[in-house]
């Protein structure tokens, strides 16, 4: 039998070895580790304006990912009332990088619906004019899901979409985001109706044909589905005040040059 | 040439041989005769939960064969030193340090299969295999034979997992290795994203003949596990002759 005083020294080295160990390790590689996550979150937002870029995101590299995030992506962070927020209003809702691509969307869902900041992403495409990608986060079966929606200059019509979740059933509901073909199918559907009235696009059980704002779910996974249609009509309507201030602008412009 | 040849002195053996008998026993006996899931059934909670997919499985099989190692490596090395009163948070201690080190490497190394396996990295602290080879193996013996038996019981924990994953992602799922940068599409219907090598959405070959086929549902869910190592228990027991005794 060890004496207790041996005991409490031998654990009280024990821990202290390990923690300087684990804490070298974990201070020397979080530079890097930051890196990756953020190439991962700007790889998942390129994958929804796929369609427009050379190559796959998932098979792009890293470098290639930050080049044309940097040169052709503008980053935009919104508040509920769509107003432009400068870097400080960003670091002061808590973000040290006061940029928009720092904004963490899980932490925004739990804040109160009216203090919650957006990122938006603006690509300039070649030939499309700006696409804007919007976050979104909601809640599937069993933990969030969140996704990213591409919008053409409409503001309307979807170019591309893509989700992730955190804890859904593989082969059902994780199929948001394994199956290619969801994400897909949200091509050339519309949030606008066509008397201009928000309506969003639904996630529904066989029936999807020919109807601009419905698409079909995943069988076997109908809550996840339903989480999808829910998060895709709240989130989406969030970037309204900006889009109709920038619709108006435009339609300023335009009437100018009527008058002309 | 041939001089030399001759000139080269035999190795004399040394005194305990690193792959001896015993040792080499050390390694295939987890694998078969004592098989840390279908013999011991230890560690049936992540068998179930990481198996659906073989890429994650194969991840967290590597994980599990570091931590094993390494962790009865450290623990047989301070055995003598290690008091008996608190040896069970020692251990513990150990294995949580191994199992963060392999979740910090994970996340600057690998991302993506980090951002999947998180939580079942983390959950390997709690796995019975490892604490149970500490306790029963690494406390008793030496530093290399505890590495070894270690490696074996990883070893054979990871067969079982990337057995029951390969059924369960070929029948659930209809591919392979998915999420991996070798992901194989066997079975399904082909659609203009993802090509299957049996296309079941063929109007000519195979897939008018198995049109029929879908992806059974049911192997995604952890259920599938359970009975999928409930199969494997008893054809590994009516198999192995040895087994027949032991209940």
């Amino acid at each position: 039998m060890h004496s207790t005083k041996y005991i409490v020294g031998f654990v009280a080295i024990l821990t202290t070895v390990v923690a300087v160990v684990l804490s070298i390790l974990f201070s020397s590689w979080e530079g890097q580790s930051k890196l990756n996550e953020a190439i991962f979150n700007k790889r998942a937002i390129l994958s929804s304006i796929t369609d427009y870029l050379d190559e796959n995101p998932k098979d792009m590299l890293e470098t290639e990912v930050l080049r044309i995030f940097n040169e052709d992506v503008e980053q935009i962070a919104l508040n509920m009332d769509g107003e432009i927020l400068t870097p400080e209003q960003i670091i002061e809702s808590g973000y040290k990088g006061g940029r928009a691509e720092d904004i963490d969307m899980k932490k925004e869902k739990k804040k109160d619906e009216a203090e919650r900041i957006f990122p938006l992403y603006v690509y300039s495409s070649k030939n499309d004019g700006n696409v804007y990608i919007v976050s979104v986060r909601g809640n599937g079966l069993w933990d969030e899901i969140w996704g990213n929606i591409a919008l053409k200059s409409d503001f309307s019509t979807v170019v591309g979409a893509n989700f992730d979740h955190k804890g859904e059933t593989p082969g059902l509901g994780a199929e948001i985001k394994d199956n290619p073909a969801f994400p897909a199918a949200f091509k050339g559907k519309s949030f606008m109706s066509a008397d201009g009235e928000y309506v969003g696009v639904d996630v529904v059980k066989n029936g999807s044909k020919g109807s601009p704002h419905k698409i079909d779910g995943i069988s076997g996974a109908t809550v996840t589905g339903v989480g999808v249609a829910e998060m895709l009509i709240r989130g989406v309507k969030y970037y309204q005040p900006y889009f109709n201030t920038i619709k108006s602008s435009q339609g300023k412009k335009l009437g100018m040059l009527n008058n002309k | 040439m041939a001089d030399t040849a001759i000139q080269e002195p035999k190795v004399a053996a040394p005194k305990e041989p690193l792959f001896g008998k015993k040792e080499r026993k050390l390694i295939t006996d987890p694998l078969n005769d004592n098989n840390p899931i279908t013999v011991q059934v230890l560690g049936i909670c992540s068998a179930l939960a990481v198996t659906s997919l073989v890429y994650p499985s194969v991840v967290i099989s590597v994980a599990v064969v570091f931590v094993c190692a390494f962790s009865s490596l450290f623990t047989s090395l301070m055995r003598n030193a290690i008091p008996k009163q608190v040896r069970m948070i020692v251990q513990l201690v150990i294995i949580a340090t191994l199992v963060t080190v392999v979740e910090l490497t994970l996340r600057r190394f690998n991302y993506p299969i980090y951002k999947e396996l998180s939580v079942y990295i983390g959950l390997i602290i709690t796995n019975c295999i490892v604490m149970g080879r500490l306790e029963a193996f690494s406390m008793a013996n030496k530093p290399w034979r505890s590495f070894l038996d270690g490696i074996g019981n990883g070893l054979g924990y990871g067969a079982i997992l990337i057995i029951v994953a390969f059924i369960r992602e070929l029948f659930g799922k209809g591919t392979l290795f998915a999420g991996s940068p070798i992901q194989i599409n066997i079975i399904g219907a082909s659609n203009p994203t993802t090509n299957y090598l049996i296309n079941t959405a063929a109007e000519s070959g195979i897939g008018t003949w198995f049109s029929w086929y879908a992806n059974n549902n049911l192997m995604v869910l952890p259920a599938a596990a359970m009975f999928i190592i409930g199969i494997l228990i008893w054809i590994h027991r009516s198999w192995n002759p040895k087994l027949v005794d032991i209940s």
